[in-house]
Formats: C-alpha cells, sequence, structure tokens
C-alpha cells in the first residue's frame, strides 16, 4: 500500500535530512502510529506520501504506482485516492459543514445527486447527523474535527493521513475521533497517523514506528508509545548500554 | 453543475477584489484605447499617402529675374530655353516615364496664387512678374523623379526641379511620429495592464488562499483551480476591451466623421466602418492579453 525504500530527504538549506534512509512497508488495512519528537520526521513522512514533496532520494510506491514517475498533471488525481486531516482541522469558514465537506466533491466534478447521497453519509458516519447547516464556528474542536474527517473520507479513499489529529482535543474528545478512525480503518481504510499522544498509542496497541532525527529506530506490531523491546543507544563512554 | 461552479468562484473573485477589478478595467480600457487610435491611425496615413502620392508632381521652376539659385543669374530663362526642357520631356529617353505635363506661366501661376490665397494680405502684394513659370509633370511611377531631377536640373533657365513628395514626405513623417508615440504609449500601458491583471489574480488567489490549499489536497484538477482566476482576469480586461472598443467607435463617428470631415472636406478619413473592424480585434487582444498574465500569475500556486 505504501512502500519506502531508502527514502531521504534533505531540505534546502537544512543539513540534517528530515528524513534518512527510512525504509518502510505498510499493508492494506493496516492503522500505523508515526510517534516521535517534533522534527523527527513524521510530518515529512506523510508529506511524502501525499507527493507534496519529492524524496531527495530513495524511492516512494503508493498504492502501486511510483510516486517519482507520476507527471505533475496527474498528481491531483493520484491525491484523489488519499485523505487527509490535520491538527488544525482547515475547515472553510465562510460554508456550512455539509459544504465542506461537499467542496471535496464538487472540485473533482462529482455530480450534484452523487454529492447528496454521499455527504450526509459522511456525515453520519463522523456522528454529526443533522449538523450540515451549521458553520465551523458553532462547532466544539472535537465537532470541527469529525468534519474534516468526513471530508477526508467522503471520497471513500483507500489510505488516510491524520497529522496530529488529537493535538488540539481534550483526552475525552480524542478518545470519540480515535474510535472514530478506528472504526473507518475496520472498514478497509489504512489509516497512518503522526501524533505525540502517549495515552492514545499505549491504549490502542497499534502498529508503531518510531522516529528519532529522521531515521526509524522502533518498528512494532501492537507497540506503545515508549518501547517495550530495550533499544541500543551508542553512548561517547561506552560500548553500548541497554536503556530500559 | 462544475461550470455553475467555476462561475459563481469568478462572481466570487469579482466582487471580493472590486476595486482592483476596477483598476484592471479602467488600466485596460485606456490602454486598449491607445492601441484602437494607433491601429486606426497607421490606417489612415497609409490611406492619405495613397491619395497624395498619387496626386503629387514634379514641378520645373524656371528662372525669374529675382531668382540666383540653380543655373539662374537674376535672367528669367528665354522661351528657347522653355522651349529645350519641353523637347526633353517629348524626347524618347524621359517620354516613357512622363503620364502628362502642363506649362505654367506667370499669369497662369498668378491666378492660382490669387485663389489659393484669396483674403491673404500677399495676394494683394504680389504681381504677375514675382512669379515663377514651371511645367507641371504627372509621372507614371510617382517614386521615379529622381530621373526627371536628373536629366533637367542642369540645363539652361531651370532654377530647380521639385518633387511635391518631398513636401509630403514632412508631413507623413510627423504623422508617423504621432503614430509611432501613439503605438509607444499603447505597449506602456498594456505592460501595466499586464502586470495590474498579474497582482489583480494574485491577489485574489492569495485570498483564497485556504481553499486552494484543500482543492490540491483532495485533488482537484491544475484545469479546475485555475479556471475561474483566468477567468476572472479575463472578464475583467474583456469589459475594458469593450469601453475601449465604445470609445474608438465614438472617437471615429465625433470627432473624425464628426469634426474633422466637416472642417477638412476633400480629405478621405477613416470611417466607422474602419472603428468596427478594430474593436473586436481589441476584444480579442485584451481578452488574449488577461487569459496570458493571470494564467502565469496562478501557476505558482499550482506548482505540486
Amino acid at each position: 500500500m505504501i512502500r519506502f525504500d531508502e527514502v531521504t530527504k534533505v531540505y534546502r538549506g537544512n543539513a540534517r535530512p528530515a528524513l534518512n534512509a527510512v525504509d518502510l512497508e505498510i499493508l492494506a488495512g493496516e492503522f500505523v502510529f508515526l510517534v516521535g519528537a517534533s522534527g523527527s520526521g513524521k510530518s515529512s513522512f506523510l508529506r511524502l506520501v501525499l507527493k507534496e514533496e519529492r524524496p531527495t532520494s530513495g524511492q516512494i510506491h503508493v498504492l502501486g504506482q511510483d510516486l517519482g514517475r507520476i507527471s505533475s498533471r496527474k498528481v491531483p488525481y493520484f491525491r484523489r485516492n488519499l485523505g487527509v486531516v490535520f491538527q488544525d482541522f482547515r475547515l472553510l469558514p465562510n460554508k456550512t459543514v455539509f459544504d465542506n465537506v461537499a467542496f471535496t466533491l464538487q472540485v473533482i466534478g462529482k455530480s450534484k445527486g452523487f454529492i447528496h447521497e454521499a455527504v450526509p453519509d459522511a456525515l453520519a458516519t463522523v456522528g454529526l447527523d443533522g449538523k450540515g447547516g451549521r458553520f465551523p464556528h458553532e462547532l466544539s474542536g472535537g465537532e470541527q474535527q469529525r468534519v474534516a474527517i468526513a471530508r477526508a473520507v467522503v471520497n471513500k479513499p483507500s489510505i488516510l493521513l491524520a497529522d496530529e489529529p488529537t493535538g488540539n482535543l481534550d483526552p475525552a474528545t480524542s478518545d470519540g475521533i480515535m474510535t472514530l478512525l478506528q472504526r473507518i480503518n475496520a472498514n478497509g481504510t489504512t489509516v497512518v497517523m503522526a501524533t505525540h499522544d502517549v495515552g492514545i498509542v499505549d491504549r490502542l496497541q497499534r502498529r508503531v514506528v518510531e522516529l528519532v532525527g529522521g531515521r526509524i529506530v522502533r518498528d512494532e506490531r501492537g507497540g506503545s508509545y515508549t518501547q517495550a523491546v530495550p533499544l541500543v543507544r551508542e553512548q561517547s563512554f561506552g560500548p553500548a548500554e541497554v536503556t530500559p | 453543475m462544475r461550470l455553475g461552479l467555476v462561475l459563481s468562484e469568478v462572481g466570487q473573485g469579482l466582487r471580493r477584489n472590486l476595486s482592483m477589478v476596477v483598476s484592471v478595467v479602467l488600466v485596460t480600457f485606456i490602454s486598449l484605447t491607445f492601441v484602437g487610435t494607433a491601429i486606426l491611425l497607421q490606417s489612415q496615413i497609409t490611406q492619405m499617402k495613397t491619395y497624395w502620392f498619387d496626386r503629387a508632381q514634379v514641378a520645373v521652376y524656371f528662372c525669374t529675374d529675382f531668382t540666383t539659385a540653380g543655373s539662374c543669374d537674376q535672367q528669367a530663362a528665354t522661351d528657347d530655353q522653355i522651349a529645350a526642357v519641353e523637347a526633353q520631356l517629348q524626347s524618347a529617353t524621359l517620354a516613357p516615364f512622363i503620364d502628362a505635363y502642363y506649362f505654367e506661366d506667370q499669369e497662369l501661376a498668378f491666378q492660382n496664387f490669387q485663389d489659393q490665397f484669396a483674403g491673404n494680405a500677399i495676394a494683394s502684394l504680389v504681381t504677375p512678374e514675382l512669379m515663377t513659370e514651371a511645367f507641371w509633370v504627372n509621372l507614371v511611377d510617382p517614386e521615379q523623379s529622381q530621373i526627371l531631377s536628373d536629366a533637367l536640373a542642369g540645363l539652361a533657365g531651370v532654377e530647380s526641379v521639385v518633387d511635391q513628395r518631398s513636401y509630403l514626405d514632412q508631413i507623413f513623417a510627423i504623422l508617423n511620429a504621432s503614430s509611432l508615440t501613439a503605438v509607444g504609449i499603447a505597449a506602456l500601458m498594456l505592460v501595466a495592464a499586464a502586470l495590474l491583471i498579474a497582482t489583480t489574480i494574485r491577489l485574489s488567489a492569495f485570498s483564497r488562499r485556504r481553499e486552494l490549499g484543500i482543492m490540491r489536497l483532495v485533488g482537484a484538477s491544475n484545469r479546475f483551480i485555475q479556471t475561474p482566476f483566468v477567468l476572472e482576469g479575463v472578464v475583467a480586461a474583456l469589459l475594458g476591451s469593450l469601453l475601449a472598443g465604445g470609445a474608438v467607435i465614438a472617437i471615429v463617428h465625433f470627432f473624425v466623421q464628426g469634426y474633422l470631415t466637416q472642417t477638412l472636406p476633400g480629405t478621405s478619413f477613416v470611417t466607422v466602418n474602419d472603428a468596427l473592424i478594430v474593436a473586436p480585434v481589441l476584444l480579442v487582444a485584451g481578452g488574449l492579453l488577461a487569459a496570458i498574465a493571470s494564467n502565469v500569475a496562478i501557476s505558482r500556486y499550482l506548482r505540486v
């Protein structure tokens, strides 16, 4: 579904790579947490999957397509298979909830009939029945994020990318969002979520990929935020030391 | 469905940026009016050139008692000298180039002068003795006046051989210069219009950057994203072009036909029909200019 082969990303004017020789394969239907400190490369990873950036070296395959070979004219059509959710929701403030979700379908040329079926469906999926006429500023943070998720999944994408979707939400609201994401995953959508939220990662016990300084230091199925398997770190004064 | 969406986006963009749109309309209006005027001025010059150059004659002036130029020595040309020149004009060498000629003696020249300057104080000061006698020659090809002046200028009693086109050339040089000035101003204004359109579209794109970001994220095609912006620029420029077309037609109708034709009868001027040909040219030019400028301006928002 998503495969990174020796992918390195160096941003201009920055000697240290954001991603350093990353090898990773994510299979269809998986739910993967990307964890790591700020600047560890989580967002760069997601941007590379979206083809918002091109890697400095290495190859990326998403949905069986080599991203290096997609012409920029075809990129929009490629992105229609991906849904994206952000920490800051990114809703259009002057459009209603319904229109925010419908906008996605309008701009890729779906028919009015399709939109009037798909949008209420998506809103029902995220638990926002009957709130289609509201404006984003009339909703709570959790509800706004649900709108954003509805917008991301309304076109039934194969992959949902979430960049710290619970970063702005309180724990109880976050739980609701996670339940929703798990339900979407259970329906067959591959979910890749970058997060800092220790509680969520520990509770869900899904595959965890940990990035440190652009390198994958841990890739564990059923893992938690802090590593269960001891991690070997090089120390300046000794050959190696086992950290708990 | 998509067309409706695109058009509503265009309408939104135009309303949101109203003051910029108005300035685009005005600048394209002014610049294209200059373009239209320059085109009409050029066609006017061409028209006048064909008209006047066909009528331009070559004058072979003879010496009078008062002239010192050429081979004259304050001695009027004798009848023999005039006959010698006429013989030359009828000779086998020159005749093929000459369409017609006539002799203007002092009486005739005096009469023409009085007609030309009727009511002018100078008319009463002139006497027939002061007038210059001349052959007026119409050439088959007006371009070949050099042949005549080569053959006749050195003959005894001939003061000078003058091609009237040399006077016309000065007039046309002035007209040409003014037409070139109009073209120059038009070019500058068009550059300003193109930059203004580009800035307006960039501003419009900036105010809609959230929508643009989401459109790109969810996979709206580039064409779909850029069409509303390009149309926005084109609509504004077309409004300006329409005004410019109207202005050009109005100038021809009221100024050229209404004023110049009355003041200078006998000269043929451009007509409203010419203006009606120029107006669509302006529309197309305005539309193309805007389409290219907005396309370039919006392309940076489409880079993947």
